[in-house]
């Protein structure tokens, strides 16, 4: 038997209550810029990614990063006058997330 | 840093998405397997890719199609990495056109 693989615990679980960071830096970002500053909760873990800030500059991407499938309500993001009860679903990583009430 | 020229999802004169079927050009087939290969042989990564094309100049960004953005990312990362020149892409592309004429 090999050793046990200790994976880093992800900072959130579904459910989670987030809001995705409002940063505007130089880079390749893949949070989209409709999506920031805006509130939604975790729908799904998807794991740990190489980081593609990195890898976009031909780094190595590591640490890696935890990415998660995150919801928002399109009247969360788009405005109230959407009377849609489709969810807006966001691949985000960790590193853009802050928990959120 | 203004918002990116490829992240423009819910501006105003963003438009709506062209979700139509269309054929694929042979240059555009060859533009992903030229792509294909690249990534196959640990030449590039989709991510320097997709940097490539938010660097590029906007306008020109604008102008070009799915598949000419794909090309012009290709050639700026291959100079990037020192495989090719600019000069010898140039140099190429004048002995193509010789040969089939200008595109």
């Amino acid at each position: 038997m090999g050793r046990a693989v200790k994976l880093p615990a992800s900072k959130f679980k579904a459910g989670d209550r987030v809001r995705v960071k409002f940063e505007d830096r130089p880079g390749h970002i893949r949070t989209p810029w409709y999506i920031r500053g805006k509130t939604g909760w975790i729908e799904r873990v998807h794991g740990d990614f190489l980081n593609p800030e990195s890898l976009a500059f031909g780094g190595d991407g590591l640490p890696k990063r935890t990415l998660y499938l995150v919801a928002f309500n399109q009247s969360d993001v788009w405005g109230k006058a959407v009377g849609s009860k489709d969810k807006v679903l966001v691949d985000i990583y960790e590193h853009w997330l802050s928990p959120a009430v | 840093m203004a918002r990116g020229h490829h992240d423009i999802g819910g501006l105003p004169g963003a438009g709506k998405i062209d979700q139509t079927e269309h054929e694929l050009s042979d240059w555009e087939i060859l533009a992903d397997a030229v792509n294909q290969a690249l990534g196959a042989n640990g030449i590039k990564r989709t991510d320097e890719m997709r940097r490539a094309r938010e660097e590029m100049d906007s306008a020109a960004y604008r102008d070009m199609t799915y598949y000419e953005r794909w090309i012009a990312s290709i050639e700026s990362i291959l100079i990037e990495k020192k495989i090719l020149t600019k000069e010898e892409i140039d140099r190429k592309l004048a002995e193509f056109e010789s040969k089939w004429g200008e595109p």
